[in-house]
């Protein structure tokens, strides 16, 4: 997507100087974030850069300090990544947050069940399995995922890379208008790598804005239609992948070249 | 361009490179598995995916084994059905713990909180002349009350739950005794005071086999967890938080209020086996069921759930209590010192916990 277009829209998602801190070290400093509708963002810094504060504080599991959180334009505050999830931003934790012991569907549904309709479901609380079972595997399926034979086996008889293409069928299945990534092909091989990033280019395709955090250039530069660098704190800048190097950008996480302004 | 930065994107060129042999060997690796699948291998992960066949087969094993050791004695319509009614309490303090250790916990108070809803019915009804039917909803009370408390104990505080059951343990013990003065209430004035509670005692013939109504709730209480934890939401999170208590509550579920319930609800089943246990014992006698916590966690062990939490069935715990029962059954009618029945039961648990560890090794 091209980033002219991209910018004609309001974003969907925005942070204005968030800060936090934690005692002396200050961990975000007057951060700004803009995720625009439909494009990758990737967000890329050192270690320690404070990248992962601030998108601990786009999902509801840090309370900055001061700053504040825009959705579609509203202003929004969360105290728990539950309550950012009920308004639609959906975080794929890096160690994914699954029920190994469970089965897809269950992952898919837990603590979102369908249940039956009438007395079973109302008064028994019966879950409704055929039509979890059937919402899973169109989920899987609309994301290309259907090298999934059966949809109750259990998560830990999936590869890792499966694991996350359900982590993230689960995170786009509920009316999402934001996903977070985080390092989402951190413990995965190539072929895996590949197919994950694909996943994120589907993801992208049905209109949901995904903001990627990798420590992995070449997998930000491929997917991310835009780049957030983060340095001692805060933004430093936004770079379009298709007009700078991965060398570039890590000079800039760095400091060991200047920014370009914009 | 800087000369770092120079540096930084040839090794950024290499990288690739780099993890696409890392990709290469996981593959050898993995087709290198593959090639491997043993009998064993297979015989290992079938298990893992029916985790109650193994008490199962354990038990049509120790009836078949018992049967040629203890000869037609054991097999008499009289005995298979008394080795039912001899496990009901066991059964249904089963059923509880294995709602606890499910979320990868363990109660050591179930015993002593069924003695307390027992004590509880028993006195309001014969001796302070309450009618029966509240004083064995005082009862119930207890138990859901105490089970909550536990459950508190373990979300607010933090402390492991074993540390909690083993210290509630003793004081609803020193309840009990508070209570009873450590004095029995006697079946005879029970009997004449609230029947009731007798119920669940009550026996019928079936050619031949003889059960208990208590036999029939506690089957009763199996099917119904059975269907509490299979097909509804509260079951399928018992398993999310003793599988991985950080994803549950990232998954939006709120793990504490989740586990006060659970514990509640184990109380609540605790509470029903009081009620049951009157009518088994025929009395209320503060000292009873001293050893039901163990007995109870030894069921539910031998019955294949794991003691990490988020692997199990319900109904293997039913399982694991009837090996039990065989197993003393089938020893004492064979002849055997009561000292071989424990030592048996103490092979049993460790050979089971064995299985146990190496099933789950399956998943890694």
């Amino acid at each position: 997507m091209d980033k002219e277009g991209v910018k004609l829209m309001d974003p969907v998602l925005v942070a204005k100087k968030l800060s936090k801190k934690y005692g002396k070290v200050v961990a975000l400093d007057n951060a700004d974030l803009e995720l625009y509708p439909g494009e990758v963002l990737g967000v890329i810094g050192d270690n320690g850069a404070g990248k992962s504060t601030l998108i601990k504080a786009l999902c509801g599991a840090v309370i900055p300090d001061s700053g504040e959180i825009q959705l579609d334009g509203n202003k929004v505050s969360f105290t728990s990544p539950i309550e950012a999830r009920k308004l639609g931003i959906e975080t794929v934790y890096q160690n994914l947050a699954l029920s190994p012991a469970l089965s897809i569907t269950d992952n898919m549904f837990l603590g979102r069940e369908i249940r039956q309709k009438g007395f079973m479901g109302k008064i028994l609380k019966f879950l409704d399995q055929k039509a979890m079972a059937e919402e899973a595997r169109k989920r899987l399926s609309d994301l290309g995922l259907l090298t999934i034979q059966n949809i109750n086996q259990l998560v830990e008889t999936l590869s890792g890379g499966q694991r996350q293409g359900v982590a993230v069928a689960r995170a786009t299945s509920f009316g999402t208008k934001v996903v977070i990534m985080d390092e989402p092909t951190a413990a995965l091989g190539v072929k895996e790598s590949r197919r994950v990033l694909e996943l994120i280019g589907e993801v992208r395709s049905r209109g949901i804005p995904i903001i990627l955090i990798s420590h992995n250039m070449p997998h930000v530069f491929e997917v991310a239609d835009r780049i957030h660098v983060h340095r001692l704190g805060t933004r430093l800048c936004v770079i379009d992948p298709k007009k700078y190097e991965m060398s570039d950008a890590v000079a800039f996480m760095t400091g060991a070249k200047e920014p370009p302004q914009n | 361009m800087n000369k770092i930065s120079d540096d930084i994107s040839k090794d950024l060129k290499d990288q690739p490179k780099f993890t696409t042999d890392i990709g290469e060997k996981d593959q050898d690796h993995h087709s290198f598995d593959l090639g491997e699948q043993t009998t064993l291998k297979k015989i290992q992960h079938f298990l893992h995916g029916n985790p109650t066949i193994v008490p199962v087969i354990i038990l049509i094993l120790s009836v078949i084994a018992f049967g040629f050791i203890a000869g037609g004695k054991f097999f008499s319509a009289f005995n298979l059905s008394l080795i039912v009614q001899q496990v009901t309490i066991v059964g249904i303090l089963a059923a509880a713990q294995t709602l606890i250790i499910l979320t990868a916990g363990i109660d050591l108070s179930v015993a002593a909180m069924m003695v307390l809803a027992s004590v509880f019915m028993g006195k309001l009804s014969v001796e302070m002349g309450i009618p029966t039917l509240p004083a064995i909803l005082v009862g119930m009370i207890s138990g859901v009350a105490t089970g909550a408390f536990n459950g508190l104990l373990v979300t607010r505080l933090r402390l492991p739950p074993f540390i909690v059951t083993l210290g509630t343990w003793n004081i609803f013990f020193a309840l009990v005794i508070f209570f009873t003065g450590s004095q029995s209430i006697r079946s005879s004035d029970i009997e004449v005071n609230a029947p009731l509670l007798h119920f669940w005692g009550e026996r019928i013939n079936l050619g031949g086999f003889v059960f208990t109504y208590g036999a029939f709730l506690m089957i009763g209480i199996f099917i119904f967890l059975w269907f509490l934890l299979n097909r509804t939401a509260w079951g399928r999170h018992v398993y999310a938080i003793g599988d991985d208590k950080e994803a549950a509550e990232l998954s939006g579920i709120r793990t504490d209020r989740m586990l006060v319930s659970i514990y509640a609800v184990a109380g609540f089943v605790v509470a029903i086996g009081a009620w049951v246990s009157i009518g088994r014992v025929g009395s209320v006698s503060p000292t009873s069921f001293y050893e039901g916590n163990l007995d109870s966690i030894t069921a539910v062990v031998i019955g294949g759930t794991s003691l990490f939490g988020g692997r199990g069935t319900i109904i293997g715990s039913l399982f694991g209590a009837l090996i039990v029962g065989v197993f003393s059954s089938g020893l004492s009618i064979a002849g055997l010192d009561v000292l071989w029945q424990r030592f048996a039961l103490g092979c049993l648990i460790i050979v089971a916990v064995g299985i146990d560890q190496w099933i789950r090794k399956v998943s890694n």
